[in-house]
């Protein structure tokens, strides 16, 4: 049995400080980078079990993998809806705080006023 | 036979090694942009071909050893490009001020 | 075996560069050092005898969302005349510790407390291979033994990006993403794309080609072709697809309509919801990941070029 009780607990640490960012970054341009920390290491955590499962010759279990390829696929989708969001939020508001009173403090670009409608 | 050529892949692994460390050096220490590139790009070039020559007698077949060969020409088609596009921006830049 | 040591410091070196992404004060740094943070998870990925899944790290995880995250840092400079952001209150970032501290304490007693036995699903993975005629098994996975959930998949990305085309301005609706990138037709980067475009071109099919036997795959390959269309549309020497143009949408949906074909074909006179027969099962699995290549590297350049900003 490969021993993968250090790659956990790297993975565990990676995805502790992606939450820790998630929570504390004031920018969301900031959040949306500690998401995809989160991300990649419970992608990591995937392999753990997947090399756990090393069998047949395989180096490691497939079905994992395929399941964590569709899941890197589809969090790359999610992070560019998130962009176009913020993008957007930018044009509109003139800024991407999203606490109010800082942001009202220092923006004065990006004027599109059509909204969302 | 093989340990000779066990010993000359070492040799050069680790003489492109020493190249990169030196790039890594000199992105941390050199003051402005253009020096930096101009360190990285020996990392970049004469470390990795390096690398790589050291890990051609390990390779089993002449095709991955090609493929090898192919990343390293790839490699240094990209930072050419690359350095020159960031040392241009950064010249305007400098104008600018 | 890799050797205890270096297996140590590799992770020692992704905690670090990962710190550096959550802690730094620059965004553009931040950007930066996650793109070299994906590259080294993706060497980790390698460690962990998962080389399908090292390439798609490399190639999207760290290189596709870094373009897409650099361009966003970009434009999110030009747009927003922020201030310094304020700085988060000690009580939110004890609560944030506490918080990430006690996720991570629960996943680290879970992972030690991993049995000596696993389950797993690979001695019948290996079984059913030679059925579908593939000598990748993740591969097999994908497109045969789960093939739903790729199929699935496809209409997901297709969701994402009918959500990014729907944050149009009016004016803008059903137009072009992007704004129309003007580079130096004798310069630098148009010479780059020129040479280096039909190499990557050949090298994406070379890689979705050989994932039938050998680590790649469509994911991968389609990854590679979408990035030679960006580079083409940073130089300057293509533009992005209007996205009402007719061509655009129907490779758009080339990828989930062939799979969902096959499937009800496979239904109908076969024995049941995309169960291959053995005979045709290598040239069916061609087929779809053929489309499904054409599919994901189009999906991939427009998540990429965002939102209509143009008119058509």
């Amino acid at each position: 049995m490969p021993d993968t009780t250090q790659f956990g607990i790297a993975s565990a640490v990676l995805i502790g400080l992606g939450i820790y960012g998630l929570i504390v970054s004031p920018q969301p341009l900031r959040k949306l980078l500690a998401l995809n920390v989160i991300g990649t290491g419970a992608f990591l955590l995937f392999g753990i079990v997947a090399r756990r499962g090393a069998a047949a010759g395989f180096g490691a279990d497939p079905v994992p993998q395929a399941l964590v390829i569709t899941g890197i696929v589809v969090a790359f989708a999610a992070t560019a809806l998130a962009a176009a969001l913020l993008l957007r939020l930018a044009r509109v508001a003139g800024t991407t705080a999203l606490d109010r009173e800082a942001g009202a403090e220092g923006s004065s670009g990006g004027a599109d006023e059509t909204g969302i409608r | 036979m093989n340990t000779l050529v066990t010993l000359a892949s070492a040799g050069a692994i680790a003489a492109g090694l020493v190249f990169f460390v030196a790039g890594s050096a000199g992105l941390l220490r050199f003051p402005d942009t253009l020096t930096r590139l101009h360190a990285l790009t020996k990392a970049d070039n004469v470390g990795l071909g390096l690398i790589v020559l050291g890990l051609l007698p390990q390779v089993d077949g002449v095709l991955t050893g090609l493929k090898l060969i192919a990343i390293w020409a790839l490699v240094l088609f990209g930072s050419a490009a690359v350095s020159q596009l960031i040392a241009r921006a950064s010249y305007r830049d400098r104008e600018r001020r | 075996m890799n050797p205890a040591a270096f297996d140590l410091g590799i992770a020692l070196l992704v905690v670090a560069i990962a710190a550096f992404v959550i802690f730094t004060r620059d965004a553009y740094a931040a950007v930066v050092a996650f793109v070299a943070y994906g590259l080294l998870v993706s060497l980790r990925w390698v460690m962990l005898h998962a080389v399908d899944v090292a390439m798609t790290e490399a190639a999207i995880g760290s290189g596709l969302t870094g373009v897409l995250l650099l361009g966003t840092a970009a434009r999110l400079r030009d747009e927003c005349a922020d201030g310094p952001p304020a700085r988060t209150g000690t009580g939110l970032r004890v609560v944030a510790g506490i918080v990430a501290l006690t996720v991570t304490g629960l996943l680290v007693a879970a992972v030690v407390g991993f049995g000596e036995t696993a389950p797993t699903l690979a001695p019948q993975a290996a079984a059913a291979l030679p059925a579908t005629g593939l000598g990748n098994p993740v591969t097999a996975v994908l497109i045969a033994y789960r093939a739903t959930d790729t199929l699935l998949e496809k209409v997901v990305l297709v969701l994402a990006l009918l959500g990014i085309w729907s944050l149009a301005a009016d004016g803008a609706w059903g137009g072009r993403p992007g704004r129309k990138q003007r580079a130096d037709p004798d310069g630098g980067l148009a010479y780059f794309a020129r040479r280096l475009v039909p190499v990557g071109v050949l090298v994406g099919l070379y890689v979705f080609w050989v994932g039938a036997n050998h680590p790649g795959g469509a994911f991968q390959g389609a990854t590679i072709l979408a990035a030679m269309w960006l580079l083409a549309m940073m130089a300057g020497l293509a533009d992005v697809p209007s996205i009402r143009e007719v061509r655009v949408r129907a490779v758009l949906v080339a990828g989930a309509a062939v799979f969902l074909a096959v499937g009800l074909a496979l239904l109908g006179f076969g024995d049941g919801f995309l169960a291959y027969p053995p005979a045709f099962a290598k040239a069916l699995i061609v087929g779809i990941e053929v489309a499904m290549t054409a599919t994901v590297a189009v999906t991939l350049v427009l998540l990429i070029a965002g939102t209509p900003e143009r008119k058509a």
